[in-house]
């Protein structure tokens, strides 16, 4: 075990902001207690030994697969803001990033 | 024909009925729309049906019916709403997929159209197919068709349900950890969870990208086979595509029997937590299998129970990732009036997802979060080659194996509601083949005493296909037919 695997409850306010979501208090209060139960079961991955085995990223058989280096048609400029909640001139509009 | 008629048939006689002339594609789909609209207020297992466009459709198959059509020509289809049908809505039973329409056809669909399906409607499910139940929807739970008060299992319930209940003759789901298998099982359905590859997963909108997979939902084992032979191949848009062929459904599968196969049954998968009524089915169906000539060995999986763990690391991770992309911009809802663009991305996603999305968001953010990463992320990743290894082993010892596809038949309504790990819990016999990236099925083995469905799994080594669907092609013939739901209160 690492001494992360046994510093303790998962803090969720802090994660829920890595996560970009905002929680209500509530929300957060309950997903606090349903997750420590959930991060405690699956904690039991640690009573394996697992030095020295290989990690499975992929259940993917096939890698470096390779397409010819070619041009293609892909979507319509218009089609891809289509679904845009809000967009102007051709780009998407957000709220205003640099003072 | 009646309208009763027209709801039994398999695919392939729907499409040899177009084809002769025996009816049009039109009167076909007409059918399948009354059934909904008489059938679907009780259970909601659709969320989007555009019957005027579905017989646009169906009259574009009536137009260019002959040999050369397709071989579902004018044939309904259901479609879960997580893959992409150009021009339709694919809101993935969440509120922050308001208003999107798809810009395109996922390839799955492409290739069932290309043999002239008609795309019939869109079916509920969980919330970005996270879920058991199809009770985590934005538009409110699907309902079992044997029974009300129950649960069609998640989480493609809705298409699971749809199959059921003969409102569709076929519909496509995903599988990331038995979405496909447990709701045909609840609901007395043929599932099939192809091998990681088999099915293109460009459009399939993504949970877990390493354990996703498309899979048909269908009344029997071959119109799954044909469905899958239809949707499998290398697609140049999904580079996790395996080119190998996939079988065709062979009219020989049920009259071989079962002669000089070897069927596993993996002891885990018969222990403690599994309902008697359960066992009982799966091994009158693993008796059937002996008499067609299987012969039955006893298999060991031994990291089965640390299956759930690995499970939960690994798919929320990936989640967390893959669902970063719905912040507010591009597509979907937008949170109003937010001052910069983290207050965007927070409340858009605080407004747009719900509880289970959000819970499993912030599992994943966790399990991938410095100083946590080693002892969650990459020690689940080595379990996962465990159970790997544990299935690489058994195959060594039979050509499939027979297992029950969950410890129990469909959930009460709300019974797992607010006990998520209670609900995760019930997915132990199913996440093992996502994990190892290998095909199952489930296919309709008995029912209880309240009159519930069970499934029974055959699991076969990646691309073993062609041995899963001859298992249970053979043992359905065996079985006979399976009865109808009859629907119901609780």
């Amino acid at each position: 075990m690492t001494e992360a695997n046994e510093s303790g409850a998962m803090d969720v306010a802090y994660v829920a902001r890595l996560a970009r979501l905002a929680l209500t208090p509530e929300e957060a209060e309950t997903f606090q207690r349903q997750l420590d139960h959930i991060v405690g079961y699956v904690r039991k991955i640690g009573e394996l030994d697992v030095s020295g085995v290989e990690p499975t990223a992929h259940a993917a058989v096939l890698s470096n697969v390779f397409r010819p280096d070619e041009a293609r048609h892909g979507i319509e400029h218009d089609v891809a803001l289509g679904n845009a909640p809000r967009s102007a001139d051709g780009q998407f509009l957000v709220p205003r990033i640099v003072e | 024909m009646n309208r009763e008629a027209f709801q039994c048939l398999d695919l392939r006689s729907a499409a040899a009925g177009v084809v002769s002339g025996d009816f049009t594609s039109r009167e076909l789909v007409e059918a399948m729309l009354a059934g909904i609209i008489e059938r679907d207020p009780a259970i909601r297992a659709f969320v989007h049906v555009d019957a005027d466009d579905a017989l646009r459709q169906a009259d574009a198959a009536d137009a260019r019916r002959g040999p050369g059509g397709g071989r579902l020509n004018g044939v309904p289809v259901a479609v879960k709403d997580v893959l992409n049908v150009a021009g339709q809505p694919c809101g993935c039973a969440s509120r922050i997929l308001e208003g999107y329409r798809a810009p395109y056809d996922a390839t799955a669909v492409a290739r069932l159209r290309r043999e002239g399906a008609v795309v019939v409607g869109r079916t509920n499910m969980d919330e970005f197919a996270m879920g058991s139940t199809t009770e985590n929807s934005v538009h409110g739970p699907t309902l079992n068709p044997w029974n009300h008060g129950r649960v069609p299992g998640g989480s493609s319930g809705g298409s699971a349900a749809a199959v059921a209940s003969r409102e569709a003759l076929a519909a496509l789901g995903s599988d990331t950890g038995g979405s496909v298998r447990q709701p045909a099982s609840f609901c007395g359905c043929v599932g099939l969870k192809p091998s990681y590859g088999r099915i293109s997963r460009y459009g399939l909108t993504a949970y877990a990208s390493s354990l996703d997979q498309i899979g048909p939902l269908t009344t029997n084992v071959r119109d799954a086979a044909l469905l899958l032979n239809i949707m499998s191949g290398r697609d140049p848009l999904d580079s996790t595509s395996v080119p190998d062929p996939a079988p065709c459904a062979d009219d020989g599968w049920a009259a071989a029997g079962l002669k000089g196969m070897k069927l596993g049954l993996p002891r885990e998968y018969f222990g403690a937590g599994l309902d008697p009524e359960v066992a009982w089915a799966v091994r009158a169906a693993a008796d059937a299998c002996a008499a067609l000539g299987a012969e039955l060995v006893e298999v060991a999986l031994p990291h089965t129970e640390y299956a759930i763990a690995a499970y939960y690391i690994i798919a929320t991770a990936e989640a967390s990732a893959n669902l970063a992309r719905f912040d507010g911009v591009r597509y979907g809802r937008r949170a109003d009036g937010a001052s910069d663009p983290y207050d965007l991305y927070t409340r858009t996603r605080a407004e747009g997802f719900g509880a289970e999305v959000k819970r499993r968001i912030i599992l994943g953010t966790y399990v991938l979060s410095s100083g946590y990463y080693e002892a969650y992320y990459r020690s689940a990743q080595k379990v996962r080659t465990l159970i790997r290894r544990d299935f690489e082993r058994a195959f060594g010892q039979c050509d499939a194996m027979l297992a029950p596809v969950a410890p129990t038949a469909a959930y009460r309504l709300g019974e797992t509601t607010d006990d998520p790990l209670k609900m995760y819990l019930g997915d132990i016999l199913t996440v093992t083949a996502n994990l190892a990236g290998i095909c199952g099925l489930s296919v309709p083995c008995g029912l209880t005493d309240d009159g519930l469905p069970v499934g029974l799994q055959v699991l076969g080594p990646f691309l073993g296909e062609e041995r899963v669907l001859r298992v249970g092609a053979a043992y359905e013939t065996a079985r006979g037919p399976f009865p109808e739901p009859h629907g119901g209160a609780a």
